[in-house]
């Protein structure tokens, strides 16, 4: 889960690292208000989930009050990568005099979290390490010991010339290492960690990814989860518990297990169709499931075929049946519907669903060729 | 022969009593596995369907009878506990079916693993079996049949469809193994490549891998460096959109080295034949056999 960057800077300032005071606003009128009682030139930031926020024009400085109002009011109205921006964050328009980067993700190679220090704060961290990878420090934590201190001084002496910033910098690290498992993110980060004029380092963007397995434990950071980010259709698979992302093609796709659900799409596309979504029913096929799943596909206007790839294993393939069979009594169906099931009482499951009407199907390739046809043909 | 398992291996089931547990246990027992004991804290003293004691600790059921390997069933809260517990008892093999284990949680776990020699299969992983000797898991038997091919896969229902195309053509499984899907497991693509490569009864080995990570292109570089056996793969998510996660944890494009398309490259570099269908393992295997 993705957590906005007034989110973020809040729960890292709970772990000591500094921010300059900012505000959040949701209309032109508070950002205003804001921008006065900070004073001085502020920078008015768009809160969505979406990166280049600053090429698309939600990011602006104010010098006073009425600027930062018109500023809120115009990103206010920006859709950015199809999110509607429903907050600015208010902050002081800080000097800079150097930027560095800091960040600590979970490393899947060496199987624990890496530390990551780079003077070239400011810019994305991916187009560094493709350009100038030896610009970025980096320390691998063992976590039962957790971040040494001379681990962090080390990379703090890498990215800093002065002695009292390199200091200042450890301590940030290892706030930012404690903040990490603190509140159960996969990626933390500080870009830019500005040093300003007068010596001071101040962290002037965040970043956090919580790991979506941590929320059952920690309901006060679920909480944080923003339900404008998510899709009308998103929001209604989270609530069914299933699996979905939308794509841009024209064959809804209905599979049990994510593994062959995104083998299911490549084969779509192999046929010279195009995947309209990911969905992972999950391994129950439960009629209520198979209902929520076949109303949030058929809410997509471009579909014009449904593609359901079951592997029954220990869910039997005709118990799947039934459930298809009863699920699509209680959906009106637009769009031809193309069942693929093999694995446990395959055969008893193509009886059941040809009576009722549907092709069915054992053959992944068959049933994959025929929904790309019945997608292109009604196109 | 198999690799991790085999008829001897005698399994403790943590978490017997839950609604999953109790099911996958009877399938297992139904199989053939040698499920000597259960675990469900409070319920010590009781026997499972009559038969399989049950104990309160992995240590009471280790001390009693003498398992060499253990299943974990349990809900995600409680699965990281139960891993700590079954290497704290001495378990050499632990197998986790659990989903939803946090990323920091195993950074924890497996540095423990390690100082025990405990190999630990998953988490959210299938589990594995050694077709006609045992199953430690949830594959189902019905679709595999004994032979001579390996399978290491990273997924479950894409796995059971590629071991079904083998089956359906007579082509039988010496081992299929179910490392998982999150980022951090126990057990990698190497170690078991590196276990078939060693297993007189595996001729070839099939390897199931998907977006996220670069855990085939290790696997790609340990094919071509240390294997003599023929490897045909399969990269599940060439149409998933980057940064996006597609179901499982680890199942993400998170850069350039993530994507299906460049570890298919990676795959084919090394020499191992790269299969664009499911249904193309049958023909790959036998032109390589």
């Amino acid at each position: 889960m993705n957590l906005h960057e007034y989110q973020a800077r809040a729960l890292l300032e709970r772990y000591g690292i500094p921010f300059p005071p900012a505000e959040v606003a949701t209309t032109p009128a508070e950002a205003r208000a804001i921008a006065q009682r900070l004073g001085g030139p502020v920078v008015v930031k768009a809160q969505v989930h979406a990166g280049g926020r600053g090429k698309a024009g939600g990011v602006q400085v104010a010098p006073d009050p009425e600027a930062a109002g018109a500023a809120a009011a115009r990103i206010l109205q920006l859709t950015i990568k199809g999110l509607a921006v429903h907050r600015v964050l208010v902050a002081p328009a800080t000097d800079i005099a150097a930027e560095t980067y800091m960040g600590v993700i979970v490393d899947r190679a060496s199987q624990r979290p890496l530390l990551m220090v780079s003077a070239a704060g400011g810019v994305d961290i991916e187009e560094v390490a493709a350009t100038a990878p030896e610009r970025i420090h980096r320390v691998s934590v063992d976590p039962r010991y957790g971040l040494l201190p001379h681990q962090a001084t080390a990379l703090a002496f890498g990215a800093y010339a002065d002695r009292g910033h390199a200091r200042a910098a450890a301590q940030i690290m290892q706030q930012l290492y404690t903040a990490v498992y603190g509140v159960g993110a996969s990626l933390a980060e500080i870009n830019p960690l500005a040093t300003t004029p007068d010596g001071r380092l101040l962290a002037l963007d965040a970043k956090i990814v919580i790991d979506d397995n941590e929320l059952d434990q920690r309901p006060e950071i679920a909480a944080l989860r923003d339900p404008t980010a998510d899709t009308p259709a998103e929001a209604r698979a989270r609530a069914a518990g299933l699996s979905f992302l939308k794509l841009s093609g024209s064959v809804g796709c209905c599979v049990n297990g994510a593994g062959l659900a995104m083998a299911t799409m490549d084969l779509v596309k192999h046929y010279g169709g195009e995947p309209a979504n990911f969905l992972d029913i999950g391994g129950s096929s439960s009629p209520g499931k198979v209902v929520a799943a076949l109303e949030i596909i058929t809410s997509d206007p471009a579909v014009k075929a449904i593609l359901f790839n079951i592997f029954g294993g220990i869910t039997r393939c005709d118990d799947v049946a039934q459930g298809i069979v009863q699920a699509t009594a209680h959906v009106s169906l637009r769009v031809p519907l193309v069942i693929r099931l093999t694995g446990t009482n395959d055969r008893q499951a193509v009886e059941i669903l040809t009576g009722a009407g549907f092709a069915a199907l054992t053959d992944m390739d068959d049933a994959v060729r025929r929904a790309v046809a019945l997608a292109a043909g009604a196109a | 022969m198999s690799i991790f398992i085999d008829r001897t291996t005698r399994l403790v089931v943590q978490g017997i009593t839950g609604r999953d547990g109790s099911f996958h246990a009877r399938q297992m027992i139904g199989y053939g596995t040698r499920v000597v004991a259960g675990v469900t804290p409070g319920k010590g003293g009781t026997l499972f369907d009559g038969v399989v004691p049950v104990y309160d600790t992995v240590a009471d059921a280790v001390r009693e009878t003498e398992p060499n390997a253990a299943v974990i069933y349990v809900p995600a809260v409680a699965a990281v506990a139960a891993i700590f517990e079954a290497a704290d008892a001495g378990l050499g093999l632990i197998v986790c079916i659990t989903e939803g284990i946090p990323v920091l949680a195993m950074t924890r776990v497996l540095p423990f693993l390690h100082e025990r020699g405990a190999r630990l299969i998953g988490p959210n992983c299938p589990g594995l079996i050694a077709p006609g000797r045992s199953k430690i898991g949830i594959i189902p038997g019905t679709i595999c049949t004994p032979g001579r091919i390996g399978v290491v896969s990273r997924s479950g229902t894409l796995t059971y469809e590629i071991i079904h195309q083998l089956s359906s053509h007579g082509l039988g499984q010496s081992t299929c193994v179910g490392i998982g899907g999150d980022p951090l497991i126990g057990t990698s693509f190497i170690h078991c490549l590196s276990a078939f490569e060693a297993d007189p009864d595996t001729d070839a080995v099939v390897l199931i891998g998907e977006i996220g990570g670069t855990d085939e292109q290790q696997a790609a570089e340990f094919v071509q460096r240390a294997m003599t056996k023929p490897v045909v793969g399969f990269i599940a998510g060439q149409t998933a959109p980057p940064g996006r996660r597609m179901g499982h944890a680890g199942a993400i494009v998170s850069g350039p080295a993530s994507t299906a398309a460049e570890k298919m490259a990676a795959l084919t570099r090394a020499g191992i034949a790269v299969m664009p269908r499911p249904a193309d393992v049958v023909p790959l295997l036998q032109e390589r056999l």
